[in-house]
């Protein structure tokens, strides 16, 4: 099996689905963030793949787009677990079913 | 000086007028001011009209006119004017020489009223009227005055406001006046419509002038009798006398004014204004507006002294024999006698005036008792009263040669013998000098004659202020005679534009003798019948029927009652019962009306509208409800729906693709 461009977009949509998985049926707040984390690598592996088959690979747009990504999902994961920590500061709980105080 | 007067005559009724007003405004409280005020104006207009008789002795048939425009509307205009000639030179005289003379009495006989000042207000305000009357040379300016008149003699017969009588009595007389104003209003409307003037004379436009009498054709006639029945009212004549004897309701003076020489005169002077009118187009000098003139002078002469017979009032018995004289002066105007009307007109109101102010004296010395029965033998008490009375009883009656009203009177029936038409009014006004005589006597027996009892029993002459213009007026009396006479009828002549002369031979006529003769049998059967009479009237005793029938004055205000204001009641019972139940019933339906589309409205408003409003917000409110429990709060149930969404996303964009 040849590295071909839809080989590694499969590869890459799984990768997005399970993290979908991960986001949507984890009852706690960090284990959604370890979903939203594997979303982010997804579209990053999205990004390097149609780089490295475009016709000129030799620019590093590609390289510098998925660096930039990956600076980005860490200071999101930052932010992302303060906001779990100030929750569970106040609620005591991660449990995301139990935060339900948006209910109309 | 000609000019001056002609072109100033408005300043004769001006005066009274602003004395009027002066006293109304500023001597309210005062009555010496007011008295003397009243008398100066009224002194202060005799001067003027003597100057004004003294300018139209200048020539015979002397006529001046001044007209004046007073409101012009496009290219029409109405105009005013006064007019001087010996007619009205005469009557201006008269007017304000008896008014004067009247003014002096009131300030004695008014002397207890507390309306001294607001009494003599309204006397001069109705001298201003009157004079206004007869120096008009405008038609509409005529019927102004004539109209102030009748004001006038309204607030003057209802001067003692507390009584009720004098009040019906105003208010009789207004009316009635009115009746006859309104058919004259219609006349002088019909002659502007047909002529387009109202000035009398005019330098030969004028309604009065030969030219414009031609264009009025076949309704001058109509217009001729329309305007006499102004004059009916004015002047008292049947149908429209009711009035005049109970407007013997107001003080005496009054009556000795208005009733007697004045407002009365004033439809006869109208119909001599208007003579050359009525005898247009005259065949031997009888028309049809003429004619009817000479019936209803008739029927008033004679029907007026009939009553006065049977009166017990001493001022009722003037008042008919007003009304009586009136008659005879309007059958002389209408047999073709202007010149004989005029100067018994003038004469007749020195000596009427002269017998209601002998009247006030006697009334007043007996402290306001008015039946003749209760004021008995007073001859000796009041001689002043008794001489200045008889003289004008004697001219009043038409006892020859020294007094005035004798040659008047003659003048009247030499007219009416010589009528084409008919000689009925001559025989019959020849019984009403019998008449006339046998009431006056009648009268003048049982106030100055007899046994004193009851109220004359401490009735004693009054002071100068009231036995003076007695006095001066019966030396009128006896002195106008001079200037009437057949013998140098100056007065005559003067008024018919003639030169006068002397001529003796004139003085006695045939008509003379008979009068005489008339005048003795009534002065005789007079005496005859009331010589020794007690409070028990003989003729009452001898004929109860014929008296009672004539003591209540013909039943003629009865039947007036009936008939006229029984209608009027009937018609206001008639538009009350419509105003109160028809016209207000269809106010009240609108307004039911409107009501019920409130309470339309309302419910439309509230079960409707509302309703409408309440369930939609209602319904806005469930479907909110049940958006927001949509809401679960559950962060992954809303990441699952964007998942969801990109997913459908996806599929249509690979589709489109």
């Amino acid at each position: 099996m040849s590295l071909t461009l839809q080989l590694i977009l499969t590869v890459s949509s799984i990768l997005f689905a399970i993290g979908l998985l991960a986001a949507l049926s984890r009852r706690h707040a960090i284990f959604i963030l370890i979903g939203i984390e594997i979303m982010l690598a997804a579209a990053n592996l999205n990004f390097v793949a149609f780089w490295r088959f475009s016709p000129e690979p030799r620019d590093p747009t590609g390289i510098m787009f998925a660096i930039f990504a990956i600076a980005i999902a860490a200071a999101e994961a930052a932010v992302g677990l303060a906001l779990v920590i100030a929750i569970y500061r106040h609620y005591r709980t991660t449990d995301v079913d139990r935060l339900n105080q948006l209910k109309g | 000086m000609t000019n001056w007067i002609e072109n100033y005559l408005w300043v004769i009724p001006a005066m009274p007028l602003l004395v009027s007003l002066m006293i109304l405004g500023l001597a309210r409280k005062r009555r010496a001011p007011a008295a003397i005020l009243a008398i100066i104006g009224q002194v202060a207009a005799l001067v003027l009209a003597v100057a004004a008789l003294i300018t139209t002795l200048h020539a015979p048939g002397f006529r001046a006119f001044h007209n004046f425009t007073w409101l012009t509307f496009g290219d029409q205009a109405l105009r005013l004017g006064w007019l001087l000639d010996p007619l009205t030179a005469s009557m201006l005289v008269m007017i304000t020489f008896v008014g004067l003379w009247i003014f002096v009495f009131s300030t004695g006989y008014m002397a207890e009223d507390r309306n001294f000042s607001r009494f003599f207000a309204y006397l001069s305000f109705f001298s201003a009227a009157m004079l206004g009357v007869v120096i008009s040379n405008s038609l509409l300016l005529l019927f102004i005055s004539w109209e102030l008149v009748g004001l006038a003699s309204y607030l003057l017969i209802g001067f003692w406001i507390e009584r009720p009588s004098a009040a019906a009595a105003a208010k009789k007389a207004f009316v009635t006046t009115r009746i006859g104003d309104l058919a004259f209003f219609l006349g002088i409307l019909w002659l502007y419509g047909s002529s387009g003037s109202l000035l009398l004379y005019d330098n030969g436009n004028g309604c009065l002038d030969k030219t414009t009498l031609v264009t009025l054709g076949s309704a001058v006639t109509s217009i001729a009798l329309l305007i006499f029945c102004g004059a009916i009212g004015k002047s008292g004549q049947f149908p429209l006398h009711v009035w005049l004897p109970d407007a013997m309701e107001g003080p005496t003076p009054v009556s000795a004014l208005i009733h007697a020489a004045t407002m009365v005169a004033a439809g006869v002077f109208l119909v001599a204004r208007m003579y050359p009118l009525f005898s247009y187009h005259a065949v031997s000098g009888v028309t049809p507006a003429l004619t009817a003139v000479v019936w209803i002078g008739v029927i008033t002469a004679l029907m007026a002294a009939l009553i006065a017979i049977a009166q017990f009032d001493i001022k009722r018995i003037l008042a008919y024999s007003t009304v009586s004289q009136l008659g005879l002066m309007m059958v002389s105007l209408g047999v073709g006698g202007v010149v004989a009307g005029m100067i018994h007109l003038l004469a007749h109101g020195f000596f009427k005036a002269l017998l209601f102010l002998g009247a006030g004296s006697l009334i007043h010395a007996c402290h306001h008792e008015q039946d003749i029965r209760k004021m008995r033998g007073l001859r000796r008490a009041m001689p002043i009263t008794f001489l200045t009375y008889s003289v004008g009883m004697l001219s009043l009656s038409g006892v020859p040669l020294l007094f005035s009203g004798a040659w008047t009177k003659e003048a009247i029936l030499d007219a009416t013998a010589h009528w084409p038409e008919s000689s009925l009014p001559h025989y019959l006004m020849l019984f009403g000098v019998v008449l006339t005589a046998f009431y006056m006597t009648r009268q003048v027996i049982y106030v100055f004659f007899g046994k004193r009892a009851g109220a004359a029993e401490h009735a004693h002459e009054n002071r100068a202020n009231m036995t003076v213009p007695l006095i001066v007026l019966a030396v009128c009396t006896i002195g106008l005679s001079a200037i009437l006479t057949p013998a140098w009828p100056w007065l005559n002549d003067y008024l018919a534009g003639k030169t006068p002369h002397w001529d003796s031979s004139e003085l006695f006529q045939p008509l003379l003798l008979v009068s005489l003769a008339l005048v003795a049998g009534g002065i005789g059967a007079g005496v005859l019948i009331y010589r020794g009479a007690t409070d028990v009237d003989p003729l009452q005793r001898s004929q109860p029927t014929l008296f009672a029938f004539l003591a209540n004055r013909m039943w003629l205000d009865e039947f007036y009652g009936w008939t006229v204001i029984g209608l009027a009641r009937a018609a206001s019972r008639i538009s009350d019962w419509m105003d109160r139940h028809v016209w207000d019933g269809l106010v009240r339906l609108v307004g039911g009306l409107g009501q019920l589309m409130g309470l339309v409205s309302r419910q439309m408003d509230e079960r409707g509208i509302n309703a409408g409003v309440d369930e939609g917000v209602v319904g806005a409110r469930g479907f909110a409800g049940l958006m927001s429990r949509r809401h679960s709060g559950q962060v992954q149930s809303y990441l699952g729906a964007i998942a969801v969404g990109m997913v459908a996303l996806l599929i249509v964009y690979v589709w489109l693709a």
